[in-house]
């Protein structure tokens, strides 16, 4: 489990990025973090894995303080991809770029070689194995940063901005890969700015607004709320903006799934046809 | 690191320093340069660093420049240490209070120079430093290379604290290990590092060429520079100051420091 208690941190030109944020994220479950351009969100994933020491307040990994072990041991457990892979990718290979980690965690070459193939087909890269990363488009990068992180098989991952500059069939597939990624049991936690793909995935949401958290409800509840949602500079998912216009009609207004969208206007017509005919 | 490159970002304030021509401003760097570089006496380096604090409460930028000094910390250490390392071995008398001396001279010559160039480029800004350059006929081409490159400072710390990041997440730690290890471990960010920047400028030339760069060969400026009455004192000041200092150099008897190497 990671938790914050009663975090604050503030930036050495003395910019206060979190106030009092507290927060528990167990194992096996599923977090969308999100809210405006510099609410936090960066800051408070960064505190997980140790890149960032509260100020105040305490940050524990399985009951264990982050003040008290380096980057590189809560990384085992905690594994955060970056939202751009361009500020890692460094190899001659992706396969030398994806067994990075393996090599700085200490994994014998056996292993490592063994997780390294394991994580190139999970990500559908083992064609890209002898190419230069710097060689490949911007969706591929993105998937060799995601295997150089899944090859260390950490308990939680950290997804920044994952759909960033990903096209929709690319989105679909990582939305699917890390629903699946979580049906396994690992936490997954992903910060980012997309109502959409956080409507589809339906994760439980973490709301930021000038380095608070201003809710921390399930994304049905969140993502419906005009309220909610203004506070945090976001727009509606388009399917609960339509509810929101329809709630004259007895349309119930947290409407998130196209499916349960569909149901329920074949109900309404089914009623107003019925309505129709007497 | 980040430290020493934010100590060398303009930051926009009123006051007197600010206001100087950036060519009396590079004067003054160039002339702290010429009398650090004339002088080894501890006691010539001390009173160097030490006109420079007025100028700094003057320009208001005291804890910008205090925290390029810090970056610069480590490379001051280093310097010390090699200067009373070579000290002591190549003076054949062990360490001596010249060997200490000219080590303490050499690192506040460094720092000297720091804290000069760090005031210039704190109450500069790149366009007033285009300007100065191009009075002096640097090429307009070069002038836009320099001052980019000085304006993408702050954008280059920070990419060069996410690569950390990012590679610190993936277990990489540059602290440990042997001396070559530590230099090694250095790879993985300095080839994002390079390779983010040419990406960068190609960006650059790109996003500029589809916005005409180049299309005028006469250009013309909407701003001049003109010495003012406080430039004009400053660049007396500058240059009688600097000419005693020379002339004392060469033709006045100096209390005279013993090199270490020289016995």
């Amino acid at each position: 489990m990671i938790q914050l208690t009663d975090v604050f941190y503030r930036y050495p030109n003395g910019f206060e990025a979190l106030r009092s944020v507290s927060l528990r994220i167990e194992r096996g479950e599923f977090v969308a973090v999100m809210g405006e351009n510099g609410a936090g969100k960066t800051t408070m994933v960064k505190l997980f894995n140790g890149l960032l020491k509260p100020t105040l307040g305490t940050v524990t990994v399985d009951g264990a303080r982050t003040t008290e072990l380096s980057v590189a041991q809560l990384s085992r457990k905690v594994g955060l991809v970056f939202q751009n892979p361009d500020h890692q990718l460094f190899s001659e290979t992706v396969q030398e770029e994806v067994s990075f980690a393996l090599r700085n965690l200490g994994f014998d070459e056996t292993t490592a070689q063994k997780r390294t193939a394991w994580a190139l087909s999970l990500l559908d890269i083992e064609r890209y194995a002898k190419t230069s990363p710097f060689a490949l488009s911007g969706g591929e990068r993105k998937r060799v940063a995601l295997a150089s992180v899944l090859v260390f098989d950490p308990d939680y991952l950290i997804l920044d901005e994952p759909t960033i500059g990903q096209d929709y069939a690319q989105k679909e597939r990582l939305r699917q890969f890390v629903v699946q990624l979580n049906q396994q049991g690992k936490a997954v936690v992903i910060v980012t700015h997309d109502v959409e793909f956080v409507a589809q995935c339906r994760p439980r949401v973490v709301l930021m607004s000038h380095g608070r958290i201003i809710a921390d409800q399930r994304a049905e509840e969140v993502l419906a709320s005009e309220e909610l949602i203004s506070q945090a500079s976001l727009v509606m998912p388009q399917i609960a903006r339509l509810f929101s216009l329809l709630t004259d009609l007895d349309f119930p207004r947290n409407v998130l799934d196209e499916y349960e969208a569909k149901q329920l206007i074949l109900d309404f017509r089914r009623r107003h046809g019925h309505a129709s005919a007497a | 690191m980040l430290q020493l490159l934010e100590g060398f970002r303009f930051r926009r304030r009123d006051s007197v320093i600010h206001r100087l021509d950036p060519r009396v401003k590079a004067l003054y760097a160039i002339a702290v340069l010429i009398a650090a570089v004339l002088y080894f006496e501890l006691s010539i380096m001390v009173t160097i660093c030490l006109i420079q604090v007025p100028l700094v409460l003057l320009a208001g930028i005291r804890r910008e420049w205090l925290r390029s000094l810090r970056g610069a910390a480590f490379f001051a250490a280093f310097i010390l240490v090699m200067n009373l390392v070579s000290g002591y071995f190549y003076s054949g008398i062990g360490f001596t209070a010249e060997t200490i001396a000219f080590a303490l001279s050499m690192t506040l010559r460094f720092l000297a120079l720091m804290m000069a160039f760090s005031l210039f480029f704190l109450t500069t800004a790149p366009d007033d430093l285009a300007l100065a350059l191009e009075k002096f006929r640097v090429p307009h081409d070069f002038t836009f290379a320099f001052t980019s490159a000085i304006r993408f400072v702050p954008e280059l710390a920070r990419e060069v604290s996410s690569i950390m990041d990012a590679q610190k997440s993936r277990g990489l730690e540059l602290e440990r290990g042997s001396f070559t290890t530590r230099i090694r471990n250095y790879l993985p960010i300095l080839v994002p590092m390079f390779v983010r920047s040419f990406e960068r400028s190609l960006e650059l030339a790109e996003a500029m060429e589809a916005r005409a760069y180049g299309a005028s060969e006469r250009r013309t400026s909407l701003y001049e520079l003109t010495l003012r009455r406080a430039d004009i004192l400053a660049l007396a000041l500058i240059t009688v100051t600097l000419t005693i200092s020379v002339y004392a150099r060469y033709f006045l008897q100096l209390p005279q420091l013993t090199l270490p190497f020289t016995g």
